[in-house]
């Protein structure tokens, strides 16, 4: 018995749509045998995993405020990884964008002023662009493999936040935590909706979704995006620079992952610590592939693995399963989106050799 | 005694690169690119443990280890071999799935105190003056990475099963025109990295530091991958590679105890930014990077009836 793969004459547009939501169907049906196995009721976990966070409003707040970097985030690596440049380094453009956009407020602590908080987030995204450009850099005129380069750059970024708020950024009134000073009122982003802690976060990024996607679809850029990320060489005849896509789509992805880090830490934190991010960088590219690369899919996305997070701190609570289990779901989740993509493109087939028994009827 | 003493931390430090990176090459080598070992190397860590945990026996934590990751590789070249998905995609997944099983599984042995592997001491050999007790009184790890550097380099290059994957690595539709198992020569490939990286993680856990912290690979996984680039694909030089890169990784360590002026942090990025410019020595050159990377490396491989 084998698995013949035949490929369609074209991407079969219905399992496009099914095959995210199939992914979801099998994670959910494994993360029950897996919690079955944990020795706990897995239709009660999965209740209290998938359902109980959408129930209450102070939750749907949470939901939002996870979302926002993985959406915001996601949207700028959709647009890298269709050009065929593979930025993993996004957990730490996030963590450079944070620092940079957190410069004034922390060193001019005494500045109130409306112009703030628009100057961190420029400069946040300034940060994070940056910080994207250097692994631009690295493959535009080294040659260098760009995966490696932007990971190796996520922990330089990591131990230089550290650094910070160890040292010189410390509150000199914060009783040696290590965290910087508190940013003032003006320099904290504010709520969008009373009734709960969602912040503005969640509308820069489904403003940047619409927007990339109406980039993606519509522009001469979307279509340079597109045509180079899946033939470089076509897309030179056309006149297009692959160079160029490199600094753009890296910086583009650095631009928007150092805004989701600079309105994280001004919204959910309002300072900086060592600790920013429960790995949002890397769940952003979970979150970029469960879209399908596709702004609006990734708005749907994103919430679905905020939905994770926010599960696996309930269920830790009502279940006693321990918060490691929404790793674990975010990676079955990857791996059951992946498997289904080949629906996409192929026709699967189970072949059982039925060769040998031709052959041994014909030799009788 | 000093000198004697840091060497030993820098041949702790460089097995498990070592080894890590020798299974990736091969698997690279047969065309197939696996950016999962920093979770492969992690669920070899977690389960040695716990196996030596259980029995007492470091030696069964190693075997543990070694099946271990080899069972999780299989997952990536299910996706990647029979699926045909995106390489790049699947090698990450593998990698937080790993991450975050291991921190699951792992959780219930955090803290409890571990066994340590002792050396095994080669009796003549190691009586040398300078170099025996560094060399020949060392763990079975060790060993077992100066032995594969060795088997790999002997059968990649001068046996014939081992043309047969370089073939199908540089490329796998000749290789399969002339009726090489393009597919199972992968499989085979993937799981001996898996093997070996699930290896390095059991060093990590028994004898590196015998104990279980979460994410105790640290990243070295993706070093190992870095490692393999610098070599050029080819296994003496990873050895020498996987050494300078210890060397760094001990170096600053010994640096922050000894209180040198400049900040901890700045000395931990330090294996990492040296990383970065090993990489980028060594791929500048573009005719030679293309003459050395399997030329099949990453493309996926579907045979056409």
């Amino acid at each position: 018995m084998r698995i013949e793969l035949e490929r369609r004459p074209r991407q079969s547009s219905l399992f496009a749509v099914v095959s995210p939501l199939l992914a979801l169907a099998l994670t959910v049906l494994f993360g029950g045998i897996m919690f079955a196995l944990l020795g706990k009721d897995p239709v009660a976990a999965l209740y209290s995993f998938f359902i109980e966070p959408l129930l209450e409003v102070w939750s749907l707040h949470e939901l939002a405020i996870k979302a926002a970097p993985l959406i915001l985030i996601a949207v700028g690596l959709s647009v890298c990884y269709r050009s065929n440049n593979w930025n993993i380094g996004a957990e730490g453009q996030f963590t450079v964008g944070a620092i940079v956009g957190a410069i004034v407020p922390i060193t001019f602590y005494e500045w109130h002023s409306p112009l703030l908080l628009p100057l961190m987030m420029i400069m946040g995204a300034i940060g994070g662009a940056a910080y994207g450009a250097i692994p631009a850099l690295l493959k535009t005129r080294f040659n260098t493999n760009e995966i490696l380069t932007s990971l190796m750059l996520v922990y330089i970024a990591q131990l230089f936040l550290d650094w910070l708020t160890r040292g010189i950024w410390k509150d000199p009134a914060g009783y040696n935590f290590p965290q910087s000073r508190s940013f003032v009122t003006e320099g904290v982003l504010p709520e969008v909706l009373s009734s709960g802690r969602a912040h503005y976060g969640i509308v820069f990024a489904i403003i940047a979704a619409i927007a990339v996607w109406f980039m993606m679809r519509y522009t001469l850029k979307g279509f340079q995006v597109n045509v180079l990320g899946q033939s470089e060489r076509a897309g030179r005849f056309a006149g297009f620079s692959g160079r160029k896509m490199v600094w753009f789509s890296m910086m583009f992805s650095g631009a928007l992952a150092g805004l989701a880090g600079i309105s994280e830490v001004s919204g959910s934190i309002g300072h900086l610590q060592p600790s920013i991010s429960p790995g949002y960088g890397f769940t952003a590219i979970i979150v970029a592939f469960l879209g399908r690369l596709n702004p609006l899919g990734i708005i749907a996305s994103g919430f679905v693995l905020a939905l994770t997070y926010l599960g696996g701190e309930g269920a830790q609570l009502s279940i006693g399963v321990s918060d490691k289990v929404t790793r674990v779901f975010q990676g079955l989740l990857l791996f059951f989106v992946l498997s289904c993509d080949t629906l996409i493109l192929y026709k699967v087939r189970i072949v059982f050799d039925r060769v040998r028994a031709v052959s041994a009827k014909a030799a009788s | 005694m000093i000198v004697e003493a840091i060497l030993l931390t820098v041949i702790t430090a460089s097995t498990p690169l070592v080894i890590a990176a020798m299974g990736e090459l091969v698997t690279e080598r047969s065309g197939v690119l696996n950016l999962g070992v920093e979770g492969m190397m992690i669920i070899g860590a977690v389960c040695a443990f716990i196996a030596t945990n259980m029995t007492g026996s470091p030696y069964i934590g190693l075997l543990a280890g070694v099946a271990t990751g080899a069972v999780f590789s299989l997952l990536f070249g299910f996706l990647t071999l029979t699926l045909v998905a995106n390489q790049v995609a699947t090698g990450l997944a593998l990698t937080i799935l790993g991450l975050g099983v291991s921190g699951m599984v792992g959780e219930s042995v955090v803290g409890v105190p571990g066994v340590k592997m002792q050396p095994l001491v080669i009796p003549l050999l190691s009586d040398i003056p300078v170099v025996g007790p560094i060399l020949f009184a060392q763990d079975l790890f060790f060993y077992l990475s100066i032995l594969l550097v060795i088997g790999v380099n002997w059968y990649l290059f001068k046996s014939r099963s081992g043309l047969r994957l370089r073939a199908i690595g540089d490329s796998h539709g000749s290789a399969h025109t002339l009726g090489l198992p393009v597919i199972r020569t992968r499989y085979l490939a993937v799981m001996f990295g898996g093997a070996c990286a699930g290896l390095a993680g059991a060093q990590l856990s028994l004898v590196y530091t015998p104990q279980w912290v979460e994410n105790m690979s640290a990243g070295r996984g993706w070093i190992a991958l870095a490692l393999v680039v610098f070599a050029a694909w080819r296994p003496w030089r990873v050895l020498a590679g996987g050494y300078l890169f210890g060397a760094v990784t001990i170096g600053q360590l010994h640096a922050q105890a000894l209180g040198i002026g400049l900040p901890s942090q700045f000395l931990s990025a330090l294996p990492y930014a040296a990383t970065i410019v090993v990489l980028i020595i060594i791929s500048h050159n573009r005719r030679t990077t293309l003459i050395n990377t399997p030329a099949c490396l990453g493309k996926p491989f579907v045979p056409d009836r």
